[in-house]
């Protein structure tokens, strides 16, 4: 097995970059160390109609939708774009059944330019998404044991845990064990939000525990996390992420110990932020992370 | 080269009526400019903890003004950001990308043409009516506002179009009643090829209905929220239904901001 091949530092982060006719006018990719793609299932899905997004201090608050073409539909579509343009591809992958993680695995990993796979085993709302339920280190472990054999050399697995400080070292350790190569923390923090003008949440019929908050007011927590994780596992690959909005940001996940660093929130925020936050890097901090895998070691 | 982002200048402020024209330094933007498509911009200063950005109709585009490029935007105080943009001094940096979106579509032929716009809406119709003049077109205008003071445009709009009629809530200028009540009557009498549309979705799924009873092709330019503009926060999602027929939601600010009025699933419009 090789290193995550990251071009470079940056990452951008799931479901925060999609490609557009006008995606090439505002970001020069080649600062984009790896795109990670929206998380996708097996088949093409829609998701609620309604409002999709939730305004709170320094951060979003937004259901958790898994809407998109499906595997097949991204690999045949927004991957190989990527992939043209010279910019390694993470995808992105949720199911509700190990036997669907197999599947997705196997085909993303096989998809040319894919340098590796994250799997989404623990987004808020996964119960009610009818995703596989991950709650103890050995749901992660399971999922991870089930995919691990599908995937090619050169091709890595991640695994992104929850923004949940006090559980996230138990399940990195589980992905880890399992042969997982590297992980992403995190993922958006479990929230709830009211609208004053109704008393309910604006997300009309949408269930509760699918509501997630991301932006800055989430990098501390993510911040704790990493923390957690490079204590209790000092030689776990992380690509850590969080409500980075600067290159200080990014100094601060990888003095706690990230190997690289994902933007997401800021892409929304500022459409020519991977071009300013590389240039506020320092030039040390710029150059290529070695993201080793765990199997590297005998 | 089709969009461009840049750190935009305020340039000056005007009054109009309940209305603030502001106009902006923006090299690059107006040369792509094409009525229909949008500004996007963030609103509040650099400390600002806002995430969200806002987009507006560019109401007039030129490319070379004296201090370069200029944009000029129809703006209403609506929230924070839009106060702090209509109180935003000469010089003041205001993040801005843009062109984005889809134009509208124009006729090939002369052919005759209904603009209808509901107060800021005006701002997308403008350079619009100028565009089918510009093509032949037999244009007429309907404008709606609740009172006088949020209708702007008008004078403006008499250069390019044939007839100019306006409907305001509480009847202070022109008919009193809502757009939507008197479209249908407006085009029997105007028999239109193409029905143009700028306003909130009521008045949209209105001009959508009445277009398609009477076989003209629509226009619609939605106006709701747009987070980023540039297609990838699914914060401005559109229920349609594709050219095969599929439903799916598109994303206004790349896959609109106009859309054809028979695409669209307006019932499940912002619900």
């Amino acid at each position: 097995m090789s290193a995550l091949a990251l071009r470079g530092p940056l990452v951008a982060a799931s479901g925060c970059l999609r490609v557009t006719r006008t995606l090439e006018d505002l970001v020069d990719l080649s600062t984009l160390g790896a795109w990670v793609t929206p998380t996708v299932g097996l088949a093409a899905a829609t998701g609620p109609s309604g409002r999709r997004l939730w305004e709170t201090g320094a951060g979003l608050v937004h259901p958790t939708c898994l809407e998109g073409p499906g595997i097949s539909g991204l690999l045949a579509g927004d991957v190989p774009w990527m992939v043209a343009r010279k910019v390694p591809v993470i995808v992105s992958v949720t199911a509700a059944t190990l036997g669907d993680y197999a599947e997705l695995v196997r085909h993303a990993g096989a998809a040319p330019g894919v340098v590796g796979v994250e799997l989404r085993v623990a987004p808020p709302g996964a119960r009610d998404l009818g995703l596989v339920p991950v709650s103890e280190g050995f749901h992660v472990g399971r999922i991870v044991a089930a995919v691990r054999d599908g995937l090619p050399p050169g091709c890595s697995l991640v695994v992104k845990l929850p923004a949940l400080p006090d559980r996230v070292v138990d399940l990195a350790r589980a992905a880890l064990d399992a042969g997982a190569d590297a992980l992403t923390l995190v993922d958006a923090a479990p929230a709830y939000v009211i609208d004053p003008a109704t008393g309910r949440p604006p997300f009309g019929d949408v269930a509760a525990s699918r509501l997630s908050l991301s932006g800055p007011a989430l990098l501390p927590l993510a911040l704790r996390c990493v923390h957690e994780v490079r204590v209790a596992l000092p030689d776990a690959p992380v690509l850590a992420g969080g409500g980075v909005r600067s290159g200080a940001d990014v100094a601060a996940f990888l003095a706690a110990g990230a190997s690289a660093v994902q933007l997401g929130t800021v892409l929304l925020h500022d459409p020519v932020a991977p071009q300013r936050i590389h240039a506020e890097l320092a030039p040390t901090e710029r150059t290529a992370p070695s993201v080793p895998t765990e199997r590297e070691s005998p | 080269m089709r969009v461009v982002h840049v750190d935009a200048e305020v340039l000056a402020h005007k009054r109009s009526g309940g209305h603030h024209l502001v106009t902006l330094v923006a090299p690059g933007v107006a040369e792509l400019h094409r009525p229909g498509t949008f500004a996007e911009l963030t609103l509040g200063g650099p400390h600002s903890d806002r995430l969200t950005r806002h987009a507006f109709w560019i109401l007039r585009a030129n490319p070379s003004g004296t201090y370069g490029g200029t944009v000029e935007l129809l703006v209403s105080e609506r929230g924070p950001g839009t106060r702090w943009l209509v109180r935003a001094g000469p010089g003041t940096t205001v993040p801005l990308t843009g062109p984005l979106g889809r134009p509208f579509a124009l006729p090939k032929e002369p052919v005759t043409c209904t603009v209808v716009a509901h107060e800021e809406g005006v701002a997308a119709t403008l350079p619009l009516a100028a565009r089918l003049k510009e093509r032949g077109c037999v244009v007429h205008v309907l404008l709606g506002a609740r009172t006088e003071a949020r209708l702007h445009g008008a004078l403006d709009l008499r250069r390019a179009a044939r007839t100019v009629q306006v409907v305001t809530g509480d009847g202070s200028v022109g008919r009193r009643g809502e757009l939507a009540e008197v479209l249908g009557g407006v085009l029997d009498q105007q028999a239109p090829d193409v029905v143009y549309a700028a306003g909130p979705v009521p008045l949209l799924r209105t001009a959508a209905a009445e277009a398609e009873a009477r076989g003209a092709w629509s226009q619609l330019a939605y106006a709701g929220p747009m987070p980023c503009g540039t297609g990838h926060c699914q914060g401005c999602l559109v229920p349609v239904v594709g050219e095969d027929g599929i439903a799916r939601h598109a994303r206004a600010c790349v896959d609109g901001p106009v859309f054809r009025g028979d695409r669209v699933r307006w019932d499940e419009v912002g619900r």
